[in-house]
């Protein structure tokens, strides 16, 4: 097990260096820069490029950026002026964070109730509702989903704040729009995977125990059914929290989503840089998590 | 109380069983009635698809239940019809009075949950039972189906075992609630050779010890020699001859167990001679034959075989067949053969 986790260590870091590079370079390959401004005169051009160590050869410069990443160093943003990209993203992060969890705790709590339902009720009339909500779910981008909810829930009927993000009810609206499509693929996920289970021998040796329907159904099959899920989860997980644009800005939170896109419109080299490496460290962090979970939930997968 | 008291722990009369399918009403049990004493082996034996697993699935209901019904018939067990029980009312029968042990120990156990929790659960749904108490009673069946070091094996996954050690884990699952039957759906199929003998013994120690009645479904005639008192013959959804274990192999009626048996090879066929299969293939139980289901396969076969099923005739008291060559109004074939004789 150490050796493996280990293993694991070793292979994320490489993994994370990868990305930096690639990213390092892709960036600088995009026509502009940062200071393209028409009203800055060449000289304080020149003197902002010295600042930030753009003046230096790119082979230099990638040293350099890696050097103080070592330090924990993301640098300075070349767009929020004295702003570090570290303390953007740690002002940013808490926010979207905040919803992605709720998102995800929503979308597979329900997601994976609505699955056994739909599997259960085979055919039925319940399961047909199961199959419309997922429709929505996947088919309405939620951006639509987000102004729709606003809508009904904060102008019709005046239930949920509209905006901003100052307390538990402003969570709700994010939350749904935000957690509806995975929802929508978890119940579809866990319902395939339960019918699927339910056809397994051992359901049938279950059945043969004289132990209750209930029982058969919350210790044998959903255990089983549940492990699709898992392995969907860890990228799920790493993209949520990272916040998405669009709902961060319909909702008005002050989320991630807003800087990543910023940062690369106004091709702000060390805030794309330094979300990139926050991004690849949380996602190799989240399918590391994932893969211990599926260990838990797996037990054939613990040993080899 | 006074249990009544019957001869016969389970009696089957009638039973028929069918399903529906997307191709219309599979027939796949007719009409079979047999019982089993208190304590005694009987072995089901017949080919694939010819009705067998279903009729023992038929015993706990275990058969799909929107897809498959009862056609009619009644299964008595301890003089009682279980036919119209509820699932509810079953739940009191499987496991405690009845255990059932499937084909294959590889898919037959969850996967994620350890083998003790999964023996434990069929005594843990009485009431009144404590953690300890669970454990010891698991601890001792393990030991009972010859598992050794239990302590460790209850904590193990099934994946952790070999395909032997699980089948007596689905045995030990099958003893723990006390039953007064076992059903063994072709145990030993998915096992090899010495594991298979091992396991066999175990069910014959078990029969033995405990006098537990065993329904062993087997396709294998070597194994109902080596172990059943009773056999049953089955085909195409019917029972065609049931005998005791002995009068099956020495004085065989039917010619589809006569079939059977010289499809077998032994240590004693010449390795140059061919075997000898029985032609055709059973018959499509969508739309059964009238007459006796294994007429269009048999060498013998008159035209009666194809118009009518020929009743049971009764050969000697555990001796039943289900063959117009065995009837009392046809001409018996000894007695030609030694009028035949007699003239030479």
């Amino acid at each position: 097990m150490k050796k493996y986790i280990l293993k694991r260590i070793i292979m994320s870091v490489i993994t994370v260096l990868i990305l930096i590079t690639v990213v390092f370079f892709l960036v600088r390959l995009m026509p502009g820069g940062p200071f393209t401004n028409p009203k800055l005169t060449p000289e304080v051009k020149a003197v902002m490029e010295a600042y930030y160590g753009l003046d230096k050869p790119l082979p230099v410069q990638y040293v350099q950026y890696l050097k103080n990443l070592l330090h924990g160093d993301l640098g300075y943003s070349m767009s929020y002026s004295n702003q570090t990209v570290t303390s953007l993203i740690l002002k940013a992060f808490p926010y979207s964070a905040d919803v992605g969890i709720r998102a995800l705790v929503f979308a597979f709590s329900v997601g994976i109730v609505l699955g056994i339902i739909a599997a259960l009720n085979r055919g039925k009339k319940l399961d047909f509702l199961c199959i419309i909500i997922a429709i929505i779910g996947t088919s309405v981008p939620d951006f639509i989903m987000g102004g729709i909810l606003q809508y009904f829930f904060g102008i019709r009927w005046g239930l949920l704040p509209i905006a901003q993000y100052k307390g538990i009810e402003y969570t709700i609206l994010p939350m749904i729009s935000l957690g509806f499509a995975t929802l929508a693929s978890v119940s579809r996920i866990m319902r395939s995977s339960m019918l699927e289970v339910v056809n397994q021998d051992y359901i049938k040796t279950a059945r043969a125990k004289g132990i209750s329907e209930f029982q058969v159904i919350t210790r044998h099959e959903i255990r089983n059914a549940i492990m699709p899920l898992v392995t969907i989860m860890g990228p799920l997980v790493a993209s949520i929290l990272t916040g998405t644009f669009v709902i961060e800005s319909i909702f008005a939170i002050p989320g991630m989503g807003k800087y990543y896109v910023d940062s690369i419109s106004s091709l702000d080299y060390t805030m794309v840089l330094g979300m990139t490496v926050f991004y690849g460290v949380l996602l190799v962090i989240a399918t590391t998590i994932t893969d211990i979970v599926y260990g838990l939930v797996d037990p054939r997968i613990r040993v080899s | 109380m006074q249990e009544k008291m019957t001869d016969y722990i389970l009696e089957l009369k009638n039973v028929s069983f069918s399903f529906h399918t997307y191709g219309g009403v599979v027939k796949a049990v007719r009409d079979v009635s047999f019982s089993v004493r208190p304590g005694e082996i009987l072995g089901i034996v017949g080919e694939s698809g010819c009705g067998k697993s279903v009729t023992a699935q038929c015993i706990l209901k275990l058969n799909p239940p929107k897809a498959g019904f009862f056609e009619g018939g009644s299964i008595l067990y301890k003089g009682e019809d279980i036919v119209p029980k509820t699932n509810q009312e079953m739940r009191q029968i499987r496991g405690d009075e009845i255990g059932f042990v499937f084909q294959d120990p590889m898919t037959s156990l969850n996967p994620t949950m350890k083998v003790g929790k999964q023996i434990g659960e069929i005594i843990k749904k009485r009431k009144n039972i404590t953690k300890q108490e669970l454990r010891h009673q698991v601890i001792d069946v393990l030991e009972k189906v010859g598992i050794t070091d239990p302590q460790r094996r209850l904590n193990q996954y099934p994946h952790e075992l070999s395909g032997g050690m699980k089948q007596r884990v689905m045995i030990a699952m099958a003893l723990i609630g006390n039953p007064k039957v076992i059903i063994a759906d072709e145990p030993t199929t998915s096992l090899d050779v010495t594991i298979e003998s091992q396991i066999l013994k175990l069910f014959q120690k078990l029969s033995r010890e405990f006098h537990i009645s065993v329904i062993l479904i087997t396709h294998d005639l070597g194994v109902i020699a080596k172990l059943c008192d009773r056999v049953l013959v089955m085909y195409g959804g019917k029972i065609l001859e049931r005998a005791s274990a002995e009068e099956l192999f020495y004085k065989t009626a039917h010619p589809y167990t006569r079939g059977l048996l010289d499809s077998i090879a032994t240590l004693e066929t010449d390795k140059n001679a061919e075997l000898r299969p029985i032609d055709g293939t059973p018959p499509d139980l969508f739309s059964p034959p009238i007459g006796c289901p294994f007429a269009a396969r048999c060498e013998f076969g008159m035209n009666v075989c194809h118009k009518k099923m020929p009743d049971e005739v009764e050969l000697s008291q555990e001796h039943k067949v289900c063959c117009w060559l065995q009837d009392k109004r046809a001409p018996r074939v000894e007695e030609l053969f030694q009028k035949e004789w007699s003239n030479e």
